[in-house]
């Protein structure tokens, strides 16, 4: 039995290459603290370049690695605590909340859709990201669903995230939103919980909103895309 | 134990979920309708706050391991996405700032008339007393 038929058997070789490659991630991020030095952003950096380098094929690793993303669906179902933790704001602002979040789920799908159709991309491309304004749990299952490329949504999910760390405060300054409620909408709503750290250091409203405003992005685009596209 | 009867409701809750998923035709994912359906026992306080909460947090606090294996496989789809990078970049970039500045704005706007409301109602009522 050479190494390699050893390693496809194993149920605990991927599982430990995620587990250690997540580590190393976290630990720049802490020593760096840069926003672009994303943990898990770093964690598939390094399973990608050993798996590439070592000449291990991705079904080898994912025999074992398979099992740490069952937890995937309970732990989408734990979201529903930290929404329950701000019900009072949700009540309080729940026009404002719905009405802007609707219109903006709609605004990403038709921006995303024109700029695929003028870079003649391919449609399971932008099925693959029309999710990824949201939480990569929900982004997920919503790939899934709609038939897109699930690690495409995860790239997706992360290039809104940075970019809503990095540039975020940058644009709601050249617009003016100046309203604690609005800033941790736009930042909750545009690039989930990257988004949110930042809506942290903005203020106390603007992370309630934020957190808030991730888990009702999530479920209204469980609602709009599958039905966007659809019209397709 | 309190841990292990937390994960139970948890895990019957994502059941719940993949039975709903398989039930109903609509393209909701599994993990969406545990969601909504823990969001809903916790409303209704059938399920109390701290019978789920430890567990939760926990979970929460390490959920970016479990996007690891599925994202890794986007070495299996490299051919669809090589020579589109740039603009599938574009893409995602253009369509974050467009959902920042509509959602930031609309709802900047809706709070804003709500205020005035309320601040001309309280006028109104001062003036008829």
């Amino acid at each position: 039995m050479n190494m390699n038929e050893v390693l496809s058997q194993s149920l605990f070789f991927g599982m430990i290459v995620s587990l250690v490659a997540y580590k190393i991630g976290f630990e720049i991020q802490k020593k760096w603290k840069k926003v672009y030095l994303n943990p898990l952003l770093i964690a598939i950096v390094i399973v990608i370049v050993f798996l590439l380098i070592t000449g291990i094929s991705y079904e080898t690793y994912q025999y074992g690695a398979k099992y740490l993303s069952y937890f995937l669906t309970p732990v989408t179902v734990c979201l529903a605590v930290p929404l329950y933790k701000q019900i009072e704001i949700l009540k309080n602002n729940l026009a404002a909340i719905l009405i802007s979040i609707v219109i903006g789920c709609l605004a990403h799908a038709g921006i995303l859709i024109s700029v695929t159709f003028l870079c003649k991309m391919d449609q399971q491309l932008l099925l693959s990201v029309m999710s990824k304004s949201v939480t990569t749990a929900i982004a997920l299952g919503v790939t899934g669903e709609i038939g897109g490329i699930q690690g495409i949504t995860v790239i997706g999910v992360m290039i809104a995230g940075i970019s809503g760390a990095v540039v975020g405060p940058s644009i709601l300054k050249l617009f003016h939103i100046t309203e604690p409620i609005a800033q941790g909408l736009a930042l909750g709503s545009a690039s989930h919980a990257v988004g949110t750290s930042k809506a942290i250091e903005l203020g106390e409203i603007q992370a309630a909103m934020s957190s808030l405003a991730i888990v009702v992005t999530g479920i209204l685009t469980v609602i709009i895309v599958p039905w966007v596209v659809s019209l397709l | 134990m309190n841990y292990i009867f937390q994960l139970a409701i948890i895990f019957g809750v994502s059941f719940a979920g993949e039975l709903l998923n398989a039930i109903l035709p609509l393209p909701v994912p599994a993990s969406v309708y545990g969601l909504v359906i823990m969001f809903l026992l916790l409303c209704t306080k059938i399920v109390k706050l701290e019978q789920v909460e430890n567990v939760a947090e926990l979970l929460m606090s390490i959920m970016p391991l479990f996007f690891i294996e599925p994202t890794v496989g986007i070495m299996n789809s490299y051919g669809l996405v090589k020579g589109k990078i740039i603009p599938l970049f574009i893409a995602c970039f253009l369509s974050f700032v467009v959902v920042m500045i509509v959602t930031g704005l609309i709802s900047q706007a809706i709070i804003r008339i709500q205020h005035k409301d309320k601040k001309s109602g309280i006028k109104q009522s001062e003036t008829s007393r």
